[in-house]
């Protein structure tokens, strides 16, 4: 019992030095810049202890659960030995993590408004246009997934296809719509939510250290790269067709 | 009391939703394509349920304390009352200091908190076999976001185009990968996406959307947008930056004791 107090109290103790430089920023420029007090500073504080909270827990499952699946479906499929389901599972991973996430369809919602009022594309269009704009996000990510994926089996170096898609970026945004580009740049970072982090990062890890050859630290890591990359890409080609 | 409750519900099934597709996806492929069960499979649902509680939980108190006070001191940052005591004439990029330092010091400390680098910084530390601190590569991924939001509230400010700022990354990023060692180039790479999640693209979004509908001759839809590619492009940069220098310290040492 006492173990598991003690436990306890050391995960608590750690989600609260993470939230410590935020308390230390909020509070510096409240008092000493703005010198205002704090409104609400009851819901404040009980918002912080929430986030303690909430940190604590999400560490800790993020160790006992999300990690070990992650882990355990790359080893089973790995030595399934069918390329055919690792590569599907790869791009399902990336698509249906996406195609749902808040963050997405709230950007999505906002650069189709934003569109309307500049009179970019008619106002009946706003909510196909919203729409569209989430597909090819989520069907980038889960290309981006897979071809990581590919990468991993293949062993390639990993700068080649970066600095190959930084590339490609570079050359899209001197011909696509100006009013696209600062949303499809968000969009490579947008796309990457909590949940999937953790779960792409165990995947690929996984793999790197069942497959002969390949060093869990080279090439296990690299895939949320390829997932903030390639939704650039495919939201500025939407851009150009769109308009 | 009952609003927060129902609001506590809604974001608990929200969680939930975000789940639900990739907990069917397993499912499929355990039972129909691997055809056997998750080992230990107890304990793993205990831990996914914890990790929606935990997301629960954070996202809800970020909403009760952070987000209303970080956008109310981006609003006044950049306010005219602040920045000129009223004196419309005489306002220039400089006088815009504070909402700079202010940015930076946000995209620090949420960067800190970000579930998704914790996430990534332990996996690292396990696979490096403890070369890479946990610590170490949080603070030098937040130092990163840290100039990524000062840069890019500047650019707000000024209204230079977003692109040749990320151009010009993008040519650093280049440039350093033929000379910094490789293995840790793909972690570097994975840094940049990491730290948008959660925490600072609510909260980034809305600074950037805000200050560039405050300042005069700024389009929200061109000039809002952006803060998030700065601030998924310079902790790459950082992170490059960091394993340079510590190879050329392991270089020095060698150097010292041979």
């Amino acid at each position: 019992m006492t173990r598991i107090a003690l436990r306890i109290f050391h995960k608590l103790k750690s989600a609260f030095f993470d939230l410590v430089p935020i308390i230390v920023v909020v509070c510096f420029f409240q008092i000493v810049v703005l010198q205002q007090p704090f409104p609400n500073l009851g819901e404040i504080l009980v918002g912080m202890v929430f986030v303690v909270l909430g940190l604590m827990f999400f560490v800790e499952g993020l160790e006992i659960g999300l990690f070990p699946i992650g882990e355990n479906l790359s080893h089973a499929l790995a030595k399934k030995g069918s390329v055919f389901w690792l590569l599907l599972f790869a791009f399902l991973l990336g698509f249906a993590t996406t195609v749902a996430e808040p963050a997405l369809i709230a950007i999505a919602e906002k650069a189709a408004s934003i569109s309307v009022d500049a009179n970019l594309i008619p106002a009946a269009n706003q909510n196909s246009y919203a729409f569209g704009l989430r597909m090819s996000v989520a069907f980038s990510v889960g290309l981006a997934i897979m071809l990581g994926v590919i990468r991993i089996i293949k062993g390639w170096p990993i700068y080649y296809l970066i600095i190959g898609g930084y590339i490609v970026v570079m050359i899209m945004t001197m011909f696509a719509p100006a009013e696209i580009i600062g949303i499809a740049y968000d969009a490579g970072g947008v796309t990457t939510s909590t949940i999937t982090v953790p779960l792409v990062t165990a995947l690929g890890v996984g793999l790197a250290t069942v497959i002969k050859g390949r060093s869990p630290l080279t090439d296990g890591f690299g895939l949320i790269a390829f997932a903030s990359l390639l939704p650039m890409i495919f939201v500025m080609a939407y851009g150009m067709f769109i308009f | 009391m009952i609003d927060f409750i129902i609001e506590l519900f809604h974001t608990f099934f929200s969680t939930v939703q975000d789940v639900a597709p990739i907990v069917l996806l397993i499912a499929f492929f355990q039972i129909l394509v691997l055809k056997k069960s998750i080992p230990n499979l107890r304990k793993v649902t205990v831990g996914v349920i914890f990790v929606i509680i935990g997301l629960t939980f954070f996202l809800i108190g970020l909403e009760k304390a952070l987000f209303p006070i970080g956008e109310t001191m981006a609003i006044q940052l950049s306010s005219y009352d602040f920045i000129a005591n009223g004196n419309v004439e005489n306002v220039n990029w400089k006088s815009y200091y504070w909402i700079y330092i202010f940015a930076a010091a946000i995209g620090f400390s949420t960067t800190i908190a970000e579930p998704s680098l914790i996430a990534v910084a332990i996996k690292a530390n396990e696979v490096s076999a403890g070369t890479i601190s946990k610590w170490g590569l949080r603070m030098v991924v937040a130092i990163g976001v840290a100039i990524a939001l000062a840069l890019g509230t500047f650019r707000i400010v000024t209204g230079t185009p977003l692109y040749i700022y990320i151009l010009v990354g993008y040519v650093v990023v280049v440039i350093q990968t033929v000379f910094s060692p490789k293995d840790l180039v793909a972690l570097a790479y994975d840094s940049g996406g990491v730290t948008t999640s959660t925490v600072t693209v609510p909260l980034v979004a809305a600074l950037g959307l805000g200050l560039s509908s405050v300042i005069p001759g700024r389009n929200p839809a061109i000039d809002g947008f952006g803060l998030i590619a700065f601030a998924s492009l310079f902790p790459i940069i950082t992170v490059l930056a960091y394993s340079q220098i510590m190879e050329l310290i392991v270089k020095f040492k060698k150097n010292k004791t041979s």
